[in-house]
C-alpha cells in the first residue's frame, strides 16, 4: 500500500535534487531553470498528496496556482536569458561573472 | 463573495485596471513617447490611492472568507509602499530620459509590482501570500533587466531571477508542509491548529522554510548574496526602487506570517529572527567597508538596516512590530534622499557611481553636500537626527523583550557601520583633490534630496506623528 509518507519522500527527494542542481551545476543556465521547475513540481506533489490524504480540496487549488505561476516564471526567466545571451554570447553559468559577489 | 468583498479589494482592482489600460493606451498611441506622461499619471495615482487607503476610505476588515485582510497593519504598510514607489518613479524620470531608458513599460511594471506588494502585506492565506509575492517578484525580475543592451543589467536580472526563484521554491515548500500539518492554508486556521502547545515537527519545518524564503526577499544575511550584484548591475532608478518599497513589503509579510499564523509559538521563531538580525547587522557593517561603488555600498547598508528592522521583529511583541514599522518608514525616507543624490551624480555628462568621485564635492555644491551629510549621519544613527530615534526604538524593543545581548550587538554593529557613512562625509568635505563631480540639473532630484534631509532634522520633534498609526498597526497584528 502506498501511503502519504511515500509521496512525501518522493517530493522531498525531488526538492533536494532541485536545490543541488542549482548549486552544483556549473555548466548551463538552462539546467538552472530545469532545477527550479523540479523544486516547484516537488511542492505540487506535496500539496496534492496532503490534499487527497485529508480529503480537502484547497491543496489542489493551490497546485493550480503554483502551476500557472511556474509557467509565467519560466517565460520570464527564458526572456531574461535571451537578453543575456545577446549581450554576452554565452549561457554558461561560470560566465555570469561581470560583478563579483 | 459579495460587493463588500470587492470594495475591500478596490485599491488593488483600480491599480490593476490602470496597468492594463495604460498598456493598451501606450501601445496604440505613441509607445515610448507617452512614457513621461504615463510616469507622472502613475505617481499621481499612487499618491491618490495612498490617501484613499490612509484615510480609511477603502474598505476595512477581512474579505473573501479571510483570504485578504485590510487591517490597520496592511493600511500602514500599503501607504508606505505607495508613497515610496511614487517618489522613486518621479526621481527616475530625468535619469531615464537622458539615457534613453524611459520605456512605457517601466511605470506599468512598477504598478503591477505595487499591486503585488499591497497584496503581500494584506495576505490572510498562504495562497494570497504566494500570488502577491510572485506578482511582485516577476515584475522586479523584469525591471532589474530593464536595460536590455547592457551586459551588467541583464546579468543582474538573471542572478536575481535564479535566486528569487530558489527562495520562492523554499517558501512554497514550507507552505506545503504548513498546509499538510495544520490542514488549512488560512492564517487564522493555522494559528488555531497550533494552539498554545508544541507545534508538530512538520509545522516547525514549514515555519523554517517560509522564514528562510522570506529572508531571501528582505536580503537578510546569510541569504543576501544577490543584493550587492543586483544593486550594482540594475539601472540606478531601479536600484532606488529595490531599496525601498519591496523591502517594506517583504518585511511586512514576514511580520504578518510570524504573528498571524505562528503567533502562538513566538519562542520558536524568535531565535531564528534574532540570528538573522545579528548576521545581517554585522555583515552589512563589515562588508561595506571595502566598497568603492556607492550602489554596492548602499546594498550592504540596506542589509545592515534590515538587520535592525529584524531586531524589532525578533522582540515578538506589539512594541517590537511598532518599532520595526517606524524603523522601516525612516529607512525608506533616508534611502529616497540618498538615491536622489546618487541619481544626480555625473562626470562629463555620464553617470558615475564611484565613491572617490565625491571628493571635495562641498566646493561644487554646498547645499547638496550638507543634505547628504545629514542623511549619512542619520543612517549611521547619530543623534539628534531621526535615524537615531529609529535605532533607539528597535533597541528598546529588544531590551523590553529580554534580548539585551541582541541590543548590545546592535550597538556594536552600528558603530562599525558608522565608519563608511562618515567616510563619505569626510570625502565630500576634506577629500583629496580630483576630478570634480557634477550634478544633473533636476528640480525633482534636488527637491527630494533636500526634503528628505529636512525630514531627518525636523522630524525629531515628533517623528511627524507616525508612532500613533504604527502602534495601532502593530496592535491589530499582534493582539
Amino acid at each position: 500500500m502506498i501511503g502519504l509518507e511515500h509521496y512525501l519522500t518522493v517530493a522531498g527527494a525531488l526538492f533536494v535534487i532541485g536545490i543541488f542542481g542549482l548549486f552544483l551545476n556549473r555548466k548551463n543556465v538552462i539546467i538552472l531553470l530545469m532545477s527550479i521547475e523540479l523544486m516547484l513540481l516537488a511542492v505540487n506533489i506535496n500539496l496534492v498528496a496532503f490534499s487527497t490524504h485529508m480529503g480537502d480540496l484547497v491543496g489542489q487549488v493551490f497546485t493550480l496556482f503554483v502551476l500557472t505561476v511556474a509557467a509565467a516564471e519560466a517565460a520570464i526567466g527564458l526572456a531574461i536569458l535571451v537578453c543575456f545571451f545577446r549581450n554576452r554570447g554565452t549561457i554558461a553559468v561560470e560566465d555570469i561573472n561581470m560583478m563579483k559577489g | 463573495m459579495s460587493s463588500a468583498d470587492f470594495s475591500v479589494l478596490m485599491p488593488q482592482i483600480v491599480l490593476t485596471i490602470f496597468a492594463m489600460g495604460g498598456l493598451l493606451f501606450a501601445v496604440y498611441t505613441g509607445k515610448d513617447r507617452v512614457a513621461p506622461l504615463l510616469l507622472w499619471v502613475t505617481s499621481a495615482l499612487f499618491v491618490a490611492i495612498a490617501f484613499w487607503i490612509g484615510t480609511g476610505g477603502a474598505g476595512d476588515g477581512a474579505a473573501f472568507g479571510g483570504l485578504f485582510v485590510a487591517d490597520a497593519f496592511a493600511r500602514f504598510a500599503s501607504v508606505m509602499i505607495l508613497l515610496s514607489a511614487a517618489a522613486v518613479l518621479l526621481m527616475s524620470e530625468s535619469y531615464m530620459a537622458r539615457r534613453d531608458l524611459l520605456r512605457f513599460e517601466y511605470p506599468l511594471l512598477v504598478t503591477l509590482c505595487v499591486v503585488g506588494m499591497t497584496v503581500m502585506v494584506s495576505a490572510g492565506d498562504l495562497m494570497t501570500l504566494y500570488m502577491g509575492l510572485e506578482l511582485q517578484s516577476l515584475s522586479l525580475y523584469v525591471i532589474a533587466a530593464l536595460r536590455r543592451d547592457s551586459a551588467k543589467s541583464t546579468e543582474a536580472g538573471l542572478k536575481y531571477f535564479v535566486l528569487g526563484a530558489l527562495s520562492s521554491g523554499l517558501l512554497l515548500y514550507g507552505a506545503s508542509l504548513t498546509y499538510g500539518y495544520s490542514g488549512t492554508t488560512l492564517f487564522s486556521g493555522i494559528i488555531r491548529a497550533i494552539g498554545d502547545g508544541d507545534p508538530s515537527l512538520g509545522l516547525l519545518f514549514g515555519l523554517v522554510f517560509i522564514a528562510s524564503g522570506l529572508a531571501f526577499k528582505v536580503s537578510a544575511a546569510p541569504f543576501h548574496m544577490w543584493t550587492p550584484d543586483v544593486y550594482e548591475g540594475a539601472p540606478t532608478p531601479v536600484t532606488a526602487f529595490f531599496a525601498t518599497a519591496p523591502k517594506v513589503a517583504a518585511i511586512g509579510l514576514l511580520a504578518r506570517i510570524l504573528h498571524d499564523a505562528f503567533g502562538g509559538v513566538t519562542g520558536d521563531w524568535q531565535q531564528v529572527v534574532a540570528a538573522l538580525s545579528v548576521a545581517s547587522m554585522f555583515l552589512g557593517a563589515v562588508a561595506a567597508i571595502g566598497q568603492r561603488d556607492i550602489k554596492r555600498l548602499m546594498a550592504y547598508s540596506s542589509i545592515n538596516h534590515i538587520g535592525f528592522a529584524l531586531m524589532g521583529l525578533a522582540a515578538g511583541t506589539a512594541f517590537g512590530v511598532q518599532a520595526m514599522l517606524v524603523y522601516m518608514a525612516i529607512y525608506v525616507v533616508m534611502n529616497i534622499g540618498t538615491f536622489a543624490f546618487i541619481l544626480a551624480m555625473e562626470q562629463d555628462g555620464k553617470p558615475v557611481t564611484s565613491i572617490e568621485s565625491l571628493s571635495l564635492f562641498s566646493r561644487t555644491d554646498m547645499t547638496r553636500a550638507l543634505a547628504m551629510l545629514v542623511l549619512m549621519f542619520s543612517m549611521a544613527g547619530v543623534p539628534p537626527f531621526v535615524g537615531f530615534f529609529g535605532k533607539y526604538y528597535v533597541l528598546s524593543a529588544a531590551i523590553d523583550a529580554g534580548l539585551g545581548w541582541l541590543a548590545v550587538l546592535g550597538v556594536i554593529a552600528s558603530v562599525i557601520a558608522a565608519y563608511y557613512y562618515l567616510r563619505i562625509v569626510y570625502l565630500m568635505f576634506f577629500g583629496p583633490e580630483g576630478q570634480s563631480l557634477e550634478t544633473t540639473r533636476s528640480p525633482v532630484l534636488w527637491g527630494m534630496l533636500v526634503a528628505s534631509a529636512l525630514i531627518m532634522v525636523v522630524g525629531v520633534v515628533n517623528l511627524f506623528g507616525i508612532e500613533g498609526p504604527a502602534a495601532m498597526a502593530a496592535q491589530t497584528l499582534v493582539e
